[in-house]
């Protein structure tokens, strides 16, 4: 059986060698088919990839609930004109609340303002984040070596100390150790305990466009936070004034297992809207169902890219249609000999599917060879784009920063994909061929010149 | 013992509205070690008893017994493995296939034997000795572009014998060769039939027939006389 197959193929191979360049034209239809169908697949799974290591930096087990600034309607402008302050948002005994939840495990109030910190004469505006000890974890902060996180004796002697993200630590203290400098956050004095190492940002959440960044963050204990700065976010700009009442901007949960992760977030959901129940004050983001949503998102736009790849692969298959049509034309004497010497009208069929199949099948092959180069080319296409077409221009917009910070994926089940497919397209384009040889008629197709 | 026999076979053809009736009843015996020659002009139905003696057409009425079973109303498919297994063919262009080999040439109708059997070594030992039988144990790995039109006949026949056939039907195997060609390839034919095989041939050149045991001659669909001699009597005058 196993040597017959090989045989057939070989006898298939020489064949279509008979004709080499147009055996290597008709191939070249299906190599184009199958790269572009890799190739796309890849960008399309680079560029969601990026999106969805921004979802997971969230952390998959974790619920946020946030507070959002309700939509302003006409009732509510009212009252906040009249009192001069918006209250919205969670509250602490929201947070009471939820941490009641059998299948949480770790829980982080916290409350941020972003106000301006300033050492010497440098200064930043930094978010000032009030949180408790668990916020490092929950979060997948690490510390720099030396320095410490916030403890629970911090919280509850009200300490005036402060642990500054990366980013704010270069700024502010380029040139020292910030180890026990003391930074001034509006005017009061804090001292540096730690620092924390470099994260990447995550995706954007609820109430927020911009992606979390937390290498800009300077986190203070929540209690010293509620102490000197109020619970009024003042905000003074130009002649006007507004001020915001928030108890809590964020709650992150820590739900034990992923399994758990969607069943508690519809408790969380029911818990914080019985103390919300007329205004939507508040948004509960599950990074677990961003990633989902974020996965479906990848697969239509797979689809969509696949989808325009393929069409090159169905031309390419046209092309092989129509050489196989002229070839059986040409080798009509050869398919009456066979005929002639006891070959059946399967047998013909077999043996210019055989061809078909060899021809669109050695394509994949190259086809795929050809994809899995597509990180190389996309790495030179890059280059060309930087060098030609970004050169002229000042400054780098947003998506030409996507473009060159995308880093195409071969996804490797678009492999065996890729060349299935190049072999249907040798079986349906050349079933068509095939018959049309297996009708001919033997004594016709003996005289035939 | 007959290799075949035809009763009243008639083929009739539809083209349009016109009806030719190529075979109007033809009844022979060929007995097993037959040398047979069928002679006739163009048009005189000798194409189409050899289509039919081939299996590569049906009757449309009358019954064709070849080696004992009636082949008159096989199926296509059926009809293909009779021509596989009980018959081999030599043509007047050889019809060899170009981008094979001498040996995959002789090889071929072993791919189409009944269930598809692994072609094996004894096969390929077979199909040596009956190269070097022909003359050609030193040209297997040649191409048949390579080869004489002699030596490439020598392919056909040597084809035409590795299913080791009931019948040998030759459709003017020496037409396109020189004389002394035709006549190596008409002593292979002769050795052949020495050993009992049952040769048809279609020829027009009566030097050729006259070599043969038995000669027919076919007109107007019917056999119209038997013998050399009746050639000569009803057909245009012999050369020498």
């Amino acid at each position: 059986m196993n040597t017959q197959f090989f045989r057939t193929v070989r006898l298939a191979i020489k064949s279509l060698l008979l004709h080499k360049l147009r055996s290597g034209l008709t191939m070249l239809g299906i190599v184009f088919g199958v790269f572009s169908v890799i190739a796309m697949l890849a960008i399309g799974e680079g560029a969601s990839s990026q999106a969805q290591r921004q979802v997971l930096e969230l952390g998959a087990t974790n619920i946020i609930v946030r507070s959002v600034k309700p939509p302003d309607d006409g009732e509510n402008t009212a009252s906040s004109s009249n009192s001069r302050v918006l209250r919205y948002g969670l509250l602490e005994k929201d947070y009471r609340l939820l941490t009641a939840i059998p299948t949480i495990t770790q829980t982080t109030p916290m409350r941020e303002i972003v106000k301006q910190a300033r050492y010497q004469h440098r200064q930043l505006n930094v978010r000032i984040v009030g949180c408790t000890p668990e916020y490092l974890t929950i979060n997948h902060l690490n510390m720099a070596p030396g320095g410490r996180f916030l403890t629970g004796h911090d919280l509850d002697s009200l300490e005036n100390v402060c642990v500054v993200g990366s980013q704010a630590a270069a700024v502010l203290f380029p040139y020292e150790d910030p180890l026990g400098k003391i930074v001034q956050l509006e005017n009061q004095a804090y001292q540096v305990i730690g620092v924390t190492n470099e994260r990447t940002a995550s995706a954007a959440i609820g109430g927020s466009m911009s992606g979390q960044d937390y290498n800009k963050d300077v986190y203070i204990p929540l209690t010293t936070m509620k102490v000197r700065f109020g619970i009024l976010n003042v905000q003074r700009s130009a002649g006007s004034f507004s001020a915001e009442q928030i108890e809590l901007s964020q709650v992150t949960l820590q739900v034990a297992s992923k399994e758990d992760v969607i069943s508690t977030a519809e408790v969380v959901r029911e818990s914080v809207e019985r103390n919300h129940p007329r205004s939507k004050d508040y948004a509960v983001v599950v990074p677990l169902e961003l990633l989902k949503q974020a996965d479906q998102i990848r697969y239509i736009f797979n689809f969509v890219l696949g989808s325009i790849a393929a069409i090159s692969l169905i031309v390419g298959g046209i092309g092989i249609m129509n050489i196989m049509l002229a070839t059986v034309t040409e080798r009509t004497r050869e398919i009456g000999i066979r005929r002639a010497l006891g070959a059946k009208r399967s047998d013909i069929i077999n043996q210019f599917l055989t061809e078909t199949i060899v021809l669109s099948g050695t394509g994949g092959l190259v086809g795929i060879f050809l994809g899995l180069m597509t990180p190389v080319a996309f790495t030179g296409l890059k280059f060309a784009v930087n060098q030609f077409v970004l050169s002229g221009s000042s400054g780098t917009s947003d998506i030409s920063r996507i473009f060159l910070e995308m880093q195409p994926q071969v996804a490797i089940w678009s492999l065996p994909i890729a060349f299935g497919i190049s072999v249907a397209i040798g079986v349906i384009f050349g079933v068509y061929p095939a018959r049309s040889a297996a009708r001919l008629d033997p004594i016709e197709a003996l005289r035939h010149e | 013992m007959y290799a075949a026999q035809l009763t009243e076979l008639m083929k009739t053809y539809y083209m349009g509205d016109n009806v030719v009736r190529a075979l109007r009843g033809v009844t022979l015996d060929i007995p097993t070690g037959d040398f047979l020659a069928i002679m006739g002009s163009s048009g005189s139905g000798k194409s189409t008893l050899l289509n039919l003696l081939g299996c590569l057409d049906r009757p449309s009425s009358g019954k064709y017994m070849l080696g004992g079973v009636d082949v008159s109303t096989m199926s296509d498919d059926k009809l293909s493995g009779i021509r596989n297994k009980m018959i081999g063919f030599i043509f007047q262009s050889f019809n060899l296939i170009t981008q094979y080999t001498v040996l995959e040439n002789i090889l071929l109708p072993l791919q189409y034997r009944q269930g598809a059997p692994t072609i094996t070594s004894y096969d390929e030992k077979r199909c040596i000795e009956i190269a070097s039988r022909v003359g050609l144990a030193q040209r297997l790995d040649h191409r048949p572009f390579q080869l004489s039109g002699g030596q490439q006949q020598r392919v056909a026949i040597a084809r035409a014998l590795i299913n080791d056939p009931e019948i040998i039907m030759a459709d003017e195997p020496t037409g396109n060769l020189d004389s002394v060609t035709a006549t190596e390839i008409m002593q292979i034919l002769k050795d052949l039939n020495a050993e009992g095989r049952t040769i048809i041939m279609v020829t027009h050149e009566p030097d050729v027939a006259i070599q043969t045991k038995r000669q027919i001659y076919m007109k107007d669909g019917l056999v119209a006389g038997e013998g050399i001699f009746a050639y000569e009597s009803t057909a245009q005058p012999v050369p020498h």
